[in-house]
């Protein structure tokens, strides 16, 4: 008994263990969601997090030593962020014919993405704290978590607001549209790239390469919008 | 694989230079993204020899969120006093933005097509 206290003491740790167990959590979740056929609700950053979260709170591992495992996992984002250009490079000629409804629709969605969050914070009673925490949620983790730091949010805060907005959107985005029967693929990935960044984006891709395509527009131009416009809203509507 | 992800990181660097160097308010990682569609755009064979690994990197865009998303544990007493208020604010704006983008989408993609006609 005492050889494996030791031993886990000396596993947990290291950066091997959490490393291992993110990739290894992702790995079940994502064939768990494939063989359900990827249900809207069988997300796997949502059942990853939930088969993860237990298990460091039992075994008492704080957030910052998982990290120091998982941040290998977590600085791809970086790189993912910028090799959304190949799927944009290759969907050129209908993006450069759409053009005019991928700024306007941008423009709308960015602004009612990131109001309306700072508006029902308010209506709701939320701290302010908590309400410059949720202002840049639907736009993809490093760049919310960077506008959260400059306008005095909870950085950490924001990465799960950002990650719960994107599971929200990837669940409900599919009967929405499918409710409103809009099957129009570029409106629908756009709109889920603009609302549920990243995340929706992984989900788009599931459904349709052209809907990825799209939301992988989206997110990248969102990231650049949400930086700009986040701290105007916030002057306007607090 | 090792070419891609070796040029993937030069685009976040070069972007990230760019942005902190001229201080703009741009991340990193998107002007990296414009980085690479200029170079793609220069040099055209670029793009299918980056496609296999670039194509295993988004397939996985998922796994990248979740040391995000385990960060719950670190804010139990905030989400455990709002997370009902939270929830619902998140799925409001969520639907909210989601109706509005693909709306505005559709109709400036109808007065586009009039417009030519």
């Amino acid at each position: 008994m005492n050889g494996f206290v030791s031993l886990w003491s000396y596993l947990s740790a290291t950066p091997l263990l959490w490393l291992t167990a993110t990739i290894g959590a992702y790995l079940v979740t994502e064939n768990l969601a494939a063989r359900l056929g990827n249900p809207p609700w069988a997300n796997p950053v949502l059942l990853s997090v939930i088969l993860l979260s237990p298990v460091l709170v039992f075994t008492n591992t704080d957030y910052g030593t998982y990290f120091e495992g998982a941040q290998f996992i977590h600085f791809l984002l970086g790189p993912a962020t910028v090799a959304l250009a190949l799927p944009l490079w290759d969907n050129r000629a209908t993006i450069k014919k759409s053009v005019i409804p991928i700024l306007c629709a941008l423009v709308a969605g960015s602004t009612v993405a990131a109001g309306s969050a700072i508006v029902l914070a308010q209506f709701f009673d939320l701290s302010m704290s908590v309400l410059l925490s949720l202002a840049p949620k639907s736009t993809t983790a490093p760049v919310a978590l960077g506008i959260s730091e400059a306008v005095g949010g909870i950085p950490t805060l924001t990465a799960v607001l950002v990650i719960l907005t994107g599971i929200i959107g990837a669940i409900i985005v599919t009967p929405l549209m499918n409710i409103l029967s809009i099957t129009d693929w570029q409106a629908r990935g756009f709109a889920v790239g603009v609302a549920a960044h990243g995340i929706g984006t992984a989900r788009a891709f599931k459904v349709n390469p052209i809907a990825g395509a799209y939301a992988g527009i989206a997110m990248a131009l969102n990231a650049l919008l949400t930086s700009l416009i986040v701290p105007i809203l916030l002057r306007w509507l607090t | 694989m090792l070419h891609t992800l070796g040029l993937l990181l030069g685009c976040q660097l070069a972007g990230e230079f760019v942005a902190r160097g001229l201080g703009l308010p741009i991340p990193g990682p998107v002007l990296g993204l414009a980085i690479l569609l200029a170079a793609l755009a220069l040099r055209r064979p670029l793009a299918s020899a980056l496609r296999p690994t670039t194509e295993v990197i988004l397939a996985h865009l998922s796994l990248m969120f979740v040391p995000a998303g385990v960060g719950v544990i670190g804010n139990l007493d905030v989400l455990s006093s709002d997370w009902a208020k939270l929830l619902v604010v998140l799925t409001l704006s969520t639907v909210l933005s989601m109706l509005v983008t693909v709306a505005t989408f559709i109709a400036m993609k109808r007065l586009m097509y009039r417009l030519k006609k």
